[in-house]
């Protein structure tokens, strides 16, 4: 156990050290300032933009940036969907794979332009290269630059006066593309493939195993590549179906230690980047050591429950619950995995979720259902946590009878619906998700444990849909028309509505003027506030969620404790 | 409204086109190609190639990928295959104690604990490695059933272990292929 500690409190000073300066890296870059990537990228910037007709000073309205958002996402949903639906007659599909059913198609393109990026599908046993590459891998970088985009969308509302236009959400998504997010995913993507994750454009190989002599087929593909930026952008999906746990996708202590960091190196940068944008890095800090504080809390409950809540059998040595973990990872970095995945919205796994103990799992699915706030996607965890900082705000202000402000800004009506939408439009879908999903007369036929591990698949698989996570348990089969459709819908719901919300927001608090500081005003940096957040949060996750928990791993673990 | 709607059209494509060719081709192309001067063994799989003995090369595996062992003289693996039950359900339970009884009929003489991961299937379902313990579990057996001393089979095994990532990250882990190569004599 002293070990896990040391382990976990190491990555976590690396995780800090190095967001910190690649928090002022992304300021520079959305802010328009000059960085030392200009010298070589700027000409690619200025080529696209005028490409795609755009002029320096062009600035949207928030109405102009949800057309272009919504548009954009409508066009990559169509090319994610056609492009799978013809692969069999596209080059690069050196297995000859059929398209998919296109209730999956459908599930798997509003996955992967969500930022979800469930899987209902196998990689090795249904994609092409083709459709990996053009298809999965380019809606990993859209879907990760777009809620960037809007994020700093959002930072340009607090900091505007009188102002209303809040960016370009061209330009933003293209500088979040070209100076983060490709070049941080080439550099990961080598590390990667020099550890032995897979990146070739042959057919799958075959191997003569030695004591069977039997041949073992090993899945090959542009996997590196790929499983870079589904780190860094939050995305989860995994190129071979059972994802990081999969050794050609995952091969060594390193490649764990690299993908774990890039799962929340960016979420957390962004915390350092708003500070400074907002001219306050107190703000920043504040919510990142909200964010952290949550986070700790969650990997000690996962941990102590992996390494002492696992079951104990006559005659076998008692050590930590090894079922669906790997040797190379074991319980410590898996609970950490499991952690850092559910907080962020990445959905990737390392071990299988499903076979986690039952209290682990509430832990795993909790992260998820207070709104992917934890660190949460890209760009979409922090908008998120404003939300939250906001409600906040909101009620402090109740208490005292004082005009709510943020940033200088007074919180008003239109501000409060819009920070409604963005809260509970996910919890309100996934618990619909989850009930219609019970009330299907086949629903026992696609669960793979019994009781109320068997509910706790149910309900963790629309809680990661309902969230924008992605990961499952593993033992729900989720390949069918009913998951496929209501699932592929809800993602799509739960990612733009309250992203619509944001611009609006966005734009609103832009129209307004600045208010100075008085001594009225509540302070929202210090460790008061940063308690009564922390309260908000964990509150409305609770009201909405209890009773299913109680139904799920709730009674999961009473029922099997011994 | 719907003016506007069409206006964004244009630079919806466009951008599509652009980011399409940049990451969907561009990158994983450019990728590749590195990958392939630089790392081309890991690039493809890892696979160990042996030599004959009549001098022609064959694939006998994967690094990354474990295989299935049953018989007395190999170093075995953990069970194939995932699961995703969970580790507390009575299906889970009872899995369990097959695997105990298989071991216990597999090696009657015996009678140390059962090292936890011999017994539980890991998430990939074709986990490469097994922990230090489960191989030394086995070592006594091997030594026996190949006529070697044990030191050998330590020995063997020692040179296969992975420690922790710079002492503090991760788990040691003993290769089971490998293990079972050099001791057939394939790989030093």
């Amino acid at each position: 156990m002293t070990q896990i500690v040391i382990q976990d409190t190491l990555f976590l000073i690396i995780l800090v050290a190095l967001s910190v300066p690649l928090g002022s890296y992304i300021y520079k870059v959305m802010a328009g300032k000059a960085v030392f990537l200009s010298r070589v990228i700027a000409p690619i910037e200025g080529g696209i933009y005028k490409l795609m007709s755009i002029a320096d000073e062009d600035e949207m309205s928030p109405k102009d940036y949800i057309f272009a958002v919504i548009v954009f996402s409508i066009f990559g949903l169509i090319l994610v969907f056609g492009i799978q639906m013809l692969q069999f007659f596209l080059p690069f599909n050196p297995e000859n794979f059929h398209a998919p059913s296109w209730d999956l198609a459908f599930n798997t393109a509003a996955s992967f332009v969500s930022n979800t990026n469930w899987q209902a599908y196998s990689g090795e046993s249904s994609l092409s290269y083709f459709t990996q590459a053009v298809g999965l891998c380019v809606q990993n970088f859209l879907s990760a630059a777009t809620g960037i985009a809007v994020l700093f969308a959002l930072i340009r509302g607090f900091v505007a006066t009188k102002k209303t236009t809040i960016g370009n959400f061209w330009k933003d998504l293209i500088r979040v593309l070209l100076y983060v997010l490709i070049p941080l995913s080439l550099v990961l993507a080598l590390l990667l493939v020099s550890q032995g994750v897979v990146q070739t454009l042959s057919p799958y190989g075959e191997v003569v195993s030695l004591e069977s002599g039997t041949v073992q087929t090993i899945p090959l593909g542009p996997a590196a590549s790929q499983i870079a930026i589904k780190q860094l952008g939050t995305n989860g999906g995994g190129f071979f179906g059972l994802n990081s746990a999969f050794p050609l996708e995952n091969p060594t202590a390193l490649t764990n230690f690299l993908q774990l960091l890039s799962i929340l190196l960016i979420p957390a940068a962004l915390c350092v980047s708003f500070g400074k944008a907002v001219k306050d890095s107190n703000q920043g800090r504040a919510i990142y050591a909200v964010m952290l504080i949550l986070f700790v809390a969650a990997l000690a409950a996962v941990t102590i429950n992996e390494y002492y809540a696992g079951p104990t059998f006559q005659g076998v040595m008692a050590s930590g619950s090894m079922e669906g973990k790997e040797i190379i990872h074991g319980v410590g970095t898996s609970a950490l995995w499991g952690t850092a995945t559910t907080a962020a919205s990445n959905g990737s796994v390392n071990a299988m979720h499903d076979s986690f103990t039952p209290l682990s799992g509430m832990v795993l699915m909790f992260l998820m259902q207070i709104g992917e706030v934890v660190f949460g996607g890209v760009g979409s965890g922090l908008y998120g946590m404003i939300a939250f900082v906001i409600l906040t705000v909101f009620i402090a202000g109740l208490m005292v009878g004082r005009t709510p402000e943020y940033l200088g800004k007074k919180i008003e009506p239109f501000d409060m619906k819009m920070i409604a939408l963005i809260v509970l439009v996910p919890p309100v879908f996934t618990l619909l998700g989850t009930a219609f999903a019970v009330l299907m007369p086949q629903a026992s036929s696609w669960l793979s444990n019994s009781g109320a591990h068997g509910f706790s698949e149910l309900l963790y698989a629309f809680t990661s849909m309902g969230n924008n996570n992605g990961s499952a348990f593993g033992g729900f089969s989720a390949n069918s028309i009913f998951t496929n459709m209501v699932g592929g819908m809800i993602m799509l719901m739960v990612r733009f509505v309250p992203m619509i919300a944001v611009i609006l927001l966005a734009g609103n608090l832009s129209n307004k003027k600045t208010v100075a500081a008085s001594d009225g005003t509540l302070s929202t940096s210090d460790l008061l506030f940063m308690g009564l957040l922390i309260a908000i949060i964990v509150l409305i996750g609770a009201l909405s969620f209890l009773p299913a928990l109680a139904l799920g791993p709730i009674a999961d673990f009473f029922t099997t404790i011994k | 409204m719907i003016k506007k709607l069409i206006a964004s059209f244009r630079p919806a494509l466009m951008c599509l086109l652009v980011v399409t060719i940049l990451c969907g081709f561009i990158y994983p192309v450019f990728v590749t190609g590195i990958a392939q001067i630089a790392f081309p063994n890991q690039a493809n799989g890892s696979i160990i190639t042996i030599t004959e003995e009549n001098g022609t090369p064959k694939d006998v595996g994967s690094v990354l990928i474990g295989q299935e062992f049953t018989k007395p003289e190999y170093l075995i693996g953990r069970p194939m295959g995932t699961t995703n039950l969970s580790p507390v359900s009575e299906e889970q339970r009872k899995l369990v104690a097959q695997r105990i009884a298989w071991w216990q009929a597999f090696d009657p003489e015996n009678k140390a604990v059962i090292p936890m991961d011999l017994v539980t299937a890991s998430g990939s379902g074709v986990d490469p490695n097994i922990s230090p313990e489960a191989a030394e579990y086995q070592v006594a057996r091997i030594a026996r059933e190949r006529n070697i001393s044990e030191e050998s089979v330590r020995k063997i095994i020692n040179q296969y272990t992975t420690e922790k990532l710079l002492g503090f990250w991760g788990e040691p882990a003993v290769h089971v292929l490998k293990v079972n190569l050099a001791l057939d004599g394939l790989i030093q």
